[in-house]
């Protein structure tokens, strides 16, 4: 009956599909007289308008200085234009317009959220242009936002998760600058300088290292307008040079810190995919229903449901100019680290070997099929989608593909895959937990 | 009933489908605005029409959370929203899951001191197969103990996750256990590890039994759909659930404090934080409403926005703070806190950080905001209003909120009007009221070494393990 029933919803779900086409959202490209590639998708019905300027100018970029990319982005609305932070401040506020900025290993983001009352728009614009083109990068203000860094790289050893995570990028990135913290260390935060912030600025917050992205209620006229005056400021500057490929893992590795927490914190993973890699597709769907798919996944069933011994477990590839990670995850009472190590790596191991099954893919499928208008439902997740498709420059009808691209994963497309990508014997496997206790002690 | 769900998908898919077609042709009037509807068993179903894309949220809210727990059982509400997904005789456990997946759907519940919600996020045409399952599982849970003694672990791991092992999640926990003295608010959501030791499966089907019942329950949806259809559906599903004679809620009304209450915890740690709470009035329990709406601006005021008053004075201006945060909960069932979190400079002692905060709240107090001020916070409000309406999840979770504590979707509509209607004055009012030593509980992390046994653990695997301590 059940089996019936999936099939059911599976006939529904795709049938559907020929209508969710029509609500894709119209994507138009441009270029500004000075460079900077533009996005923008005409939203009706709220009087709203997102904005986002993207720079290939994130942590990967910080060629040793790890801490460098972020201090910057965050330097940006610390004054410009003469103006204090304050003034700044004031100015977003009081028009009700929320300032976004961000900096990730790939991109560096700076972005406003804003009403498209005219008086208030123009306030908005005027103000993201200054923070954007004329940053004054006080040696003051360097100072105070590097001591607050450097309180935030401290409070990371306070939590067990946090030293997980460095330890996975390090573990799998060795000399790439994908290893280092965005945040930066203790050692580098030593080292940054505000004559190496504003080098930084002028090589890469450039016009044609930029991308923006326009969503709301704007024509496209206005559009134009936006981008023009946006980039107007910027220096035409050269597109950033290629990040080095990622180099395979050799051999596996165990690291394990000392930590006296109650939960162990447990990494599994290696090296995983690029954005617009050519096994995406199949690596997606394929890692959907062994760890991906939240309570219906093999890990959620293995190690919760079947067990209890952990709040949250999951497998993820997380896509990025080069290959991002593909990592499994959980937290467990120090005691039963031993023992969920050894169940991701033997999941895992079984996965790699056999693949999905029919019905679980089938199910995948339709799940990501199914689940791909929800994905699209408000402005905030269209810009998230547009970033991603530009800055990674994805083919223009990545959306409008999407669903057949997914359906055409077979089971034997999803097992080729994984076998191919994921190598078992080169797994880097991080603990970080009270390793040291009594009883607690690793295999 | 299996064959009974399939056949109830293809009528889904039939409607849904005619739905879909016509999501862009008709805009109707209705569009935006709250449609109320009542069951005959006293269920509330609140609708929002929403055509921007072909998808709706459901919610159902219980009113029920962990501020009805009594000593000895804290947990039990947020135990059994995990238990919740342990299956019907109908659905098996996993199988309400498997099913919303299956369709496209993503699915979840949260539990707060107020209210415990389960929620579903789908395309438009299968919200009815989200209303069968609700409907099912608010009377037919099977509460297995073999299974709930395997989910309570699973609890303890998400109890050691958040809390135990977070020193600011261990902070806040004791903070508003000793902050308190009789209000339910001192109880943690997720339960002490003594009680959720000794729960039993007992509990749990008291308390189901207890509060999941129609007549303590609000469905709430959004999305790309006609509000009659949707309390067609609701009839039919939910209509036919037993009215359940409620257990009268004590008031459990906080008792009056004395003086300042202090407390340090001593940690293994890096940061060291401060924590400040002044018990005030929430809307709810509010004698004079107006009084709840000035400590809300007043909150804008202090922590709305990299403008506001704590960050230009703290972290810019004297440079005490690296970070610091007011805030203020409206829409509470139980008189709250108003709070300010703060993690010093390096350097600046917790004594400096403590006066630091309460010169600000002097300066409220002497001082009257300026015009310019309170327009920025009314400007961020109506900026928001409009931003919100961007996630249907949110607004459905802002109407679920006000239905589940009796105050009414109604008062979200009021909020703007209200919020412009505060002057300085109420505000210096409210600070000189309640802001005051008679209500404050002060709290501080002081961060012990972190103290690493020797590296004895550091066994080697196989071939090219590597070690790090």
């Amino acid at each position: 009956m059940l089996i019936k029933f999936k099939k059911v919803s599976l006939f529904v779900v795709l049938t559907l599909f020929s209508t969710i086409l029509q609500a894709m959202p119209d994507i138009e490209k441009w270029q500004t007289k000075n460079g900077a590639r533009v996005m923008y998708v005409h939203v009706n019905g709220l009087p709203m308008l997102d904005v986002r300027v993207i720079f290939d100018a994130g942590s990967a970029r910080d060629n040793g200085l790890s801490g460098l990319a972020a201090l910057t982005n965050g330097l940006l609305a610390e004054g410009a234009g003469g103006k204090t932070a304050q003034a700044l401040a004031e100015q977003f506020e009081s028009v009700g317009a929320q300032l976004e900025n961000d900096s990730l290993r790939d991109m560096a983001i700076v972005g406003v959220r804003s009403l498209t009352d005219k008086a208030y728009l123009d306030t908005a614009l005027a103000t993201l242009t200054t923070v954007l083109s004329k940053p004054d990068f006080n040696q003051k203000e360097f100072e105070r936002e590097l001591a607050r860094m450097k309180v935030s790289v401290t409070a990371k050893k306070q939590s067990p998760a946090a030293i997980a995570d460095d330890a996975f990028y390090k573990a799998i990135y060795g000399d790439h600058p994908y290893a280092a913290p965005s945040g930066g260390t203790e050692e580098s935060l030593e080292r940054l300088n505000l004559d190496a912030i504003k080098a930084f600025y002028q090589k890469y917050y450039v016009a044609k290292n930029a991308l923006i992205v326009i969503v709301g209620a704007v024509e496209r006229t206005q559009a134009e307008a936006i981008a023009n005056r946006l980039s107007m400021g910027l220096a035409v500057g050269e597109k950033a040079a290629a990040i080095p490929e990622v180099p395979a893992l050799k051999e596996a590795k165990l690291i394990q810190i000392q930590y006296p927490s109650k939960q162990a914190h447990i990494y599994v993973g290696q090296p995983g995919m690029k954005r617009g890699d050519k096994d995406y597709f199949s690596l997606y769907i394929a890692n959907h229903p062994f760890g991906g798919s939240g309570f219906a996944s093999r890990l959620v069933e293995t190690i919760r449901e079947d067990r209890g011994l952990a709040y949250s477990v999951y497998s993820y590839f997380s896509p990025m100019r080069e290959a991002g990670p593909f990592m499994m995850g959980l937290q467990t009472r120090a005691d039963q680290a031993d023992q969920a190590v050894s169940l991701l790596r033997s999941e895992l191991e079984k996965y790699v070997a056999e693949g999905p099954g029919d019905d679980e893919l089938t199910d995948s499928i339709s799940n990501v099929v199914g689940s791909f208008p929800l994905n699209l439902d408000s402005n905030s997740k269209l810009m998230g989608y547009l970033a991603m498709m530009g800055f990674y420059e994805l083919p223009d009808d990545y959306l409008q593909k999407f669903v057949s691209n997914i359906e055409s994963v077979s089971p034997a497309d999803a097992r080729q895959a994984m076998a191919r990508r994921i190598k078992t014997d080169k797994l880097v496997t991080v603990i970080v937990g009270d390793i040291a206790a009594e009883g607690n002690k690793p295999e | 009933m299996r064959i009974y769900i399939s056949l109830l998908v293809l009528v889904a898919f039939v409607l849904g489908a005619v739905l879909f077609v016509f999501n862009d042709a008709s805009s109707p009037v209705k569009e935006g605005e709250v449609q109320a509807f009542e069951l005959t068993n006293g269920m509330k179903l609140r609708v929002i029409e929403n055509h921007r894309a072909p998808v709706v949220v459901s919610q159902i809210w219980y009113n029920v959370g962990s501020s009805f727990e009594h000593d000895g059982i804290t947990g039990v509400s947020h135990v059994l929203e995990h238990m919740m997904f342990k299956g019907t005789p109908d659905y098996p456990a996993g199988k309400f899951s498997e099913i919303i997946a299956a369709n496209g759907g993503k699915e979840n519940a949260f539990t707060s001191k107020d209210y415990t919600a389960y929620f579903q996020r789908i395309a438009s045409d299968k919200l009815e197969i989200c209303l069968s399952m609700e409907a099912d599982r608010m009377r037919n849970l099977i509460l297995d103990e073999a299974e709930f003694l395997k989910e309570v672990e699973v609890v303890k791991e998400e109890r050691r996750l958040r809390t135990d092992d977070k020193p600011t999640g261990l902070l806040y926990e004791r903070f508003n256990a000793m902050a308190y003295t009789n209000s339910p608010y001192r109880q943690p959501i997720i339960g002490w590890m003594e009680d959720l030791d000794s729960m039993t499966i007992d509990d749990l089907r008291r308390w189901y039994k207890r509060w999941y019942a129609p007549n303590n329950a609000t469905l709430v949806v959004v999305g790309d759909v006609d509000a009659d259809e949707v309390f067609k559906l609701a009839r039919e599903y939910f209509s036919s659930l037993p009215i359940v004679d409620l257990p009268e809620i004590k008031p459990r009304r906080e008792a009056e404090q004395y003086g300042v209450q202090r407390m340090t915890m001593q940690l293994p740690a890096e940061v060291p934080t401060l924590l400040m709470g002044y018990k005030v009035p929430v809307l709810i329990s509010a004698d004079d409403t107006e009084e709840a709406y000035a400590l809300e601006v007043l909150a804008g005021l202090l922590d709305g926005g990299d403008s506001a008053r704590l960050t230009k004075n703290l972290i810019r201006g004297e440079q005490l703070a690296t970070s610091a945060g007011a805030g203020y909960s409206l829409y509470s069932r139980h008189e709250d806190l108003f709070t300010f979190s703060v993690i010093p400079s390096d350097g600046v002692s917790m004594e400096q950080i403590e006066a630091a905060i309460k010169n600000e709240i002097e300066l409220i107090k002497n001082t009257p905001p300026e015009q310019k001020e309170l327009d920025r916070v009314i400007a961020q409000v109506l900026a928001s209003s409009v931003y919100e309406q961007d996630s249907s999840f949110y607004r459905a979770m802002q109407i679920g909120i006000l239905e589940t504590l009796g105050l009414g979707w109604q008062v979200k509509d009021e909020y703007i009007a209200k919020i412009k209607a505060v002057t300085a004055e109420q505000v210096q009012q409210v600070a000189k009221k309640y802001l005051v030593d008679k209500h404050l509980s002060v709290a501080i992390l002081d961060p012990l070494p972190i103290e690493n046994k020797a590296a004895s653990a550091s066994s080697a695997s196989a071939a090219g393990a590597h070690h790090v301590n």
